[in-house]
């Protein structure tokens, strides 16, 4: 919302200056996003008048000016065809800025002739477009005096952010009641008296509603004004809506948008001799369409309210008015409306027509109904005054509805709730300075809230007018008191999973991403997802359109963006939601993580070789690790979902049933379809999946037991069948004597030709720790035996001779 | 015994005189061998009278002893000089790069979401979660956002077809449908933030379709706007580090909470760098404001015994002000380079004791 300075000192008696304005709008919650003030970058611009003007002797498109500043007298090279002595213009002395080209002006020699200033063009100056020639001022312009007051540009242009429960402030008079009440100065009360009507409204209006759909216009007044003239606006009208970026029409158009703006009160004015009979306010009809002012054409439906005649819709109420009955500069009888609308069947009609006019965002945020009839009476004056004509009686169908309440309000709940003791008789004040009627009730305050507020619907709402006028600077900060002396853990598990999940993968030299919960239809599809329920009805592009079903297809796709940008080799992680349904279950949070390309960079000691699905199986454990995953439970099982490598792919399991864990190579199916080059491998951890931990004995650990004996190590190599997995073999072998045995470790995997068809060898160290004394040579044979059976039975493997 | 004198001389003349490990052994043998000068001595000795025996074995033991101890230290004096010779010969080039060690990283965002639980959590606070797909009910309705109001529409929702029942689905615009779970899930007394994703369907220079919020809920019988004032200003001067940071609060509107606020801290531009602290510029970092009665009476809770405050803000905003990160569509691009600039070491964990930033 924009206003000038000027214009607020209609409403407001004040010598406060422009900042101490802004500081009181902006503590009022009125927040100052700009203070434009023109005067101050045209400060060192002056009113010149050129004494002598002649012919440039070496250049016939310059003229050599001799300027009166008012100080001194110059001599200017001027370029504009419009220069002659006589004239006044805008003067730049040397060493100004000029705004319109971002040059310092210098004293210079123009083809020999000096030249100490300029004269300048509106574009110059930054005033506007216009650089055919330099600003002519007014020939009774004083000598010297700033440029800027005599182009009116001194007033300085304030530009406020409204919060969209104050429609009473997107009018100037509001922002100055509010101003008043923080004591900024005197509110000037708005001119309130009628237009006495001069014949008969000759157009009747009818509301046509139902019981239910009364609400959608409970108030219309209107009259007829005849034998007017619409030319354009005179100045004063023109520079209010110009210095707020409103381009001036018509002095109709002109005062409707003028007192949209003066005291947000939307009007309409019809062109009479283009209405057909009577106006019927109602709903509009299925199929019905209006041709309106911006011109488009409309469809409209029963939910909308509109103005209509014999012939059909005129205007869509509260919203846009309508091309046919439109004031040109032919209009001669006109009828005005004013009205008050429904805000919410307002709202809807222009987000469903898709239509901002400054009339919808008005009465939308709450039109003051009480205003229609001083509004109607205000335009009149103004089409009477500046169009001439003679105004018709009004004619109100409906009455002013009754929009806002009266509260009970008591003064200590400033304190209680605001937590800054304001007294009573402060409280009244500054309520009633803002519109409210106060009387005492039994220990408290009936308050009877202005017309034009409806926002102010309870207690807490009056706390909060109180609080935002008495001052938020002077609420006492009071420390915030923790709830012990210790706080508590913030998080809980799953959360506590996530963070970890995250560092533990960070020190592992994984790079986190955080890339959005949407992607593409075809990538969801391409990693199962793609359930139409988890289809964005209205995303912001074709990329983004689908709730992820994992993580791994955005860090693919940042895999290929990163290797376009030439780094191919790189180990990225995400810690977020995957989508299964659109139930709260259905999101999951996983830890997942993708390696691309080599191993790690070209180096001289370490060779890098292709990222592979062990790079992926150990993120996968380090992610489940930190997460708190019981790793000794863990089984591993091959195979996982389509879109890794078939036979280089597996899943964690705790059970059959639980899956904490996939990993593996990317399908190189996905990676084409994806247009990203591999190798890549990934993993995903699916956090909430994890099992609590137990605490049985607290925070306590189980006795070391460290042995004092000799630990011995044998190695065995088994043969067993391709497909038996060597964890098979490392369990078999764990179990054979879970006292002696201490750890089984696979150290070689061979699978040579003597082995025979579909053999392979395992090679497996087993650790074993006497408790009791060194172990004798053939108690280790002893054990050996048991590790060979254990695991012949298990797998079939038998040793490798 | 003056023989022994310069028997003595001689062998050490011959001990110096050796040139390496094998001419020193000759010496030695030449001395202390079957036939060395030194056991020929000895054998001598025990043909003496028993009076001078003694006196004799004292002094040629004692001249033993130093030509023993001189060949000794000649011995390791070679060896030592092998030993450098070897390691000269093993010198490589130090300037050449270590092993690689692949350096990871943490996302200026999760760095930041854990330094506001730090803080939040060292003022007794608790996190809370919930979904991200929300419905109409939890992200609007129950916070006092009517079908219809402008405020509704401020939020520019991002939709989905929800289920056979009609019940239409959206992502959550703001973190605030967690403080409406959390309260119908516990009677109060509630001191909960919750951290996460939110959705808006905007994209330009300023917004993404999806960034982080954090908010704070207090729900108890007394606690007032001082002690939401005394609450933000301890945050503001922890999190930006800067112990005099000016806070301002500035009346606004939510439609959640009443009265409302808007919180900004005082900062200086100069330079087309920005300061935290001090100068004359203000930047809006939160906004807040007491729980709206309405909201407390959607969720079951008697607005007449308890109150208390709710406050949100953007965590990519104020990750982007403490550490000078300059546009928010880049925090989700994945791209190595800003990742690796911007993102922090795994084990810089914030800790209000162990400092929130390095």
């Amino acid at each position: 919302m924009k206003f000038t300075l000027g214009w607020l000192k209609t409403h407001l008696e004040t010598d406060a200056g422009i900042d101490s304005i802004a500081r009181a709008l902006t503590d009022l919650g009125l927040e100052v996003e700009e203070v434009i003030d023109r005067a101050a970058a045209l400060a060192p611009f002056t009113v010149g008048h050129v004494l002598e003007a002649s012919r440039h002797p070496d250049a016939d498109r310059l003229t050599v000016c001799i300027v009166d500043t008012g100080a001194d007298r110059v001599q200017v090279v001027c370029g504009a065809p419009n220069a002659r002595a006589g004239m006044k213009g805008v003067f730049a002395p040397a060493g100004v800025r000029i705004p319109g080209t971002g040059l310092d002006l210098k004293k210079s020699v123009i083809r020999g002739v000096e030249s100490a200033g300029m004269l300048c063009s509106a574009r110059e100056i930054g005033i506007g477009e216009d650089h055919e020639g330099i600003i002519e001022l007014a020939d009774d312009a004083p000598i010297g005096a700033p440029a800027a007051a005599v182009l009116g540009l001194d007033d300085p242009v304030i530009d406020v952010a409204i919060t969209p429960n104050r429609g009473d402030c997107l009018g100037v008079h509001g922002i100055a009641r509010d101003l008043a009440a923080a004591g900024v100065g005197a509110l000037i009360p708005l001119a309130a008296e009628a237009v006495a009507g001069g014949f008969e409204n000759p157009t009747g209006v009818a509301f046509d509603f139902t019981g239910e759909t009364a609400d959608a216009c409970t108030l219309f007044a209107g009259r007829a004004i005849r034998g007017l003239k619409n030319g354009p606006s005179p100045d004063w009208l023109q520079q209010r809506l110009l210095s707020v970026g409103l381009r001036p029409i018509s002095a109709l158009v002109d005062i409707t948008n003028f007192l949209t703006l003066d005291r947000a009160r939307p009007l309409h004015v019809f062109d009479a001799d283009k209405i057909a009979g009577d106006l019927t306010v109602r709903l509009a009809r299925q199929g019905e369409t209006l041709l309106a002012l911006d011109g488009k054409a409309y469809e409209l439906d029963p939910s909308m309210t509109v103005i209509a005649d014999e012939s059909g819709v005129l205007s869509l109420g509260g919203v846009i008015g309508g091309e046919t009955t439109g004031c040109t500069g032919q209009s001669v009888n006109v009828f005005v409306e004013a009205a008050f609308f429904d805000p919410v069947r307002t709202a809807a009609t222009g987000r469903k027509l898709n239509i901002e006019s400054d009339a919808r965002y008005r009465f939308e945020r709450g039109v003051d109904p009480a205003s229609t009839l001083p509004g109607i009476e205000a335009a009149t004056r103004l089409i009477v005054e500046l169009c001439g004509g003679e105004a018709s009686e009004v004619t109100v169908t409906g009455a002013v509805p009754e929009v806002t309440a009266t509260i009970r309000f008591e003064p200590r709940r400033v304190m209680a709730l605001g937590g800054v003791d304001v007294a009573e008789e402060e409280c009244r004040r500054i309520l009633e300075a803002l519109g409210a009627e106060t009387s005492p009730m039994n220990g408290a305050i009936e308050v009877r809230v202005p017309s034009w507020r409806p926002d102010i619907e309870g207690e807490a709402d009056l706390v909060e007018e109180v609080l935002r006028v008495y001052g938020y600077d002077r609420i006492p900060a009071v420390p915030f008191a923790k709830v012990g002396v210790l706080s508590k853990p913030v998080e809980t598990p799953v959360p506590r999973r996530r963070r970890r999940a995250a560092r533990a993968l960070a020190a592992n030299g994984m790079v986190e991403a955080v890339t959005y919960s949407f992607l593409a239809e075809a990538h969801a599809r391409l990693f199962g997802g793609g359930d139409p329920r988890l289809r964005l009805a209205n995303p912001i592009s074709a990329e983004l359109t689908d709730m992820r079903p994992t993580l791994l297809a955005n860090l693919i796709v940042a895999c290929g963006r990163n290797a376009d940008r030439g780094s191919p080799d790189l180990a990225l992680f995400e810690v977020g939601p995957a989508f299964a349904d659109d139930t709260p279950d259905g999101q999951r949070a996983v830890a997942a993580g993708v390696r691309a390309g080599a191993s790690g960079p070209r180096h001289w000691l370490a060779p890098a070789r292709a990222v592979d699905v062990f790079d992926a199986k150990a993120d996968a454990l380090i992610a489940l690790g930190a997460a708190g995953a019981p790793a000794a439970s863990l089984q591993v099982t091959p195979g996982a979902p389509a879109w890794y490598h078939p036979g280089r792919s597996g899943a964690m399991r705790l059970g059959p049933k639980v899956v904490l864990a996939h990993f593996g190579e990317i399908h190189p199916r996905i990676l084409r379809a994806l247009d990203v080059k591999g190798p890549i491998c990934g993993f995903e951890v699916f956090l909430d999946s994890i099992p609590p931990s137990r605490k049985r004995d607290g925070k306590a650990r189980p006795a070391l037991g460290a042995s004092p004996f000799q630990a011995v190590e044998r190695d065995f190599a088994f043969v067993i069948n391709t497909d038996v997995g060597a964890e098979a073999v490392v369990r078999a072998a764990q179990s054979a004597d879970k006292k002696l045995i201490a750890g089984v470790s696979v150290f070689d995997q061979y699978g040579g030709k003597e082995l025979g068809a579909g053999k392979k060898s395992i090679a497996i160290s087993v650790r074993l720790e006497p408790a009791e004394a060194t172990l004798t040579e053939a108690e280790i044979e002893a054990v050996s035996a048991k590790v060979i059976a254990a695991v012949n039975k298990a797998t079939g493997g038998v040793l490798r001779s | 015994m003056e023989d022994l004198d310069q028997l003595r001389n001689e062998f050490l003349a011959a001990v110096a005189g050796a040139e390496d490990l094998e001419s020193l052994e000759k010496v030695r043998v030449s001395v202390f061998g079957r036939k060395g000068l030194i056991t020929e001595r000895m054998k001598g000795v025990g043909a003496l009278a028993p009076e001078e025996r003694k006196a004799a074995g004292v002094a040629l033991n004692a001249v033993k002893q130093v030509l023993a101890d001189a060949i000794d230290a000649r011995k390791a004096a070679f060896e030592d000089s092998g030993l450098e010779v070897r390691l000269e010969n093993e010198r490589v080039d130090v300037t050449l790069p270590a092993r690689p060690i692949g350096e990871g990283r943490i996302h200026p965002i999760s760095q930041t979401m854990d330094e506001l639980l730090a803080i939040f959590g060292e003022m007794g606070f608790t996190l809370a979660e919930g979904p991200d797909i929300e419905d109409d009910f939890h992200n609007f309705t129950a916070l006092n956002i009517p079908e219809e109001h402008p405020a509704r529409q401020m939020h520019d929702t991002f939709y989905l077809p929800g289920g056979p029942d009609g019940a239409r689905k959206l992502l959550r615009t703001h973190t605030s449908p967690v403080q409406i779970r959390h309260m119908q899930k516990a009677p109060p007394p509630h001191r909960i933030v919750a951290l996460g994703r939110t959705y808006r369907c905007d994209s330009d220079i300023t917004h993404t379709p999806m960034f982080h919020q954090l908010e704070g809920l207090v729900v108890d019988g007394h606690t007032h706007m001082g002690h939401l004032k005394g609450c933000l200003i301890e945050f503001c001067r922890a999190y930006f580090e800067v112990d005099d940071v000016p806070v301002r609060f500035r009346p606004s509107f939510f439609p959640f909470t009443e009265p409302s606020a808007e919180v900004d801290i005082g900062c200086k531009r100069s330079g087309g760098r920005l300061k935290i602290g001090g100068g004359d510029d203000w930047l809006e970092i939160l906004g807040c404001g007491m729980v709206h009665p309405k909201v407390l009476a959607n969720c079951g809770i008697d607005a007449g015994k308890f109150q208390g405050f709710a406050f949100g803000l953007g965590v990519e905003r104020i990750a982007m002000l403490k550490y000078g990160i300059p546009d928010t569509r880049t925090f989700f691009e994945s791209d190595l380079r800003w990742l690796s600039h911007y993102g922090f070491a795994a084990g810089d964990v914030p800790s209000m004791t162990g400092g929130l930033a390095r």
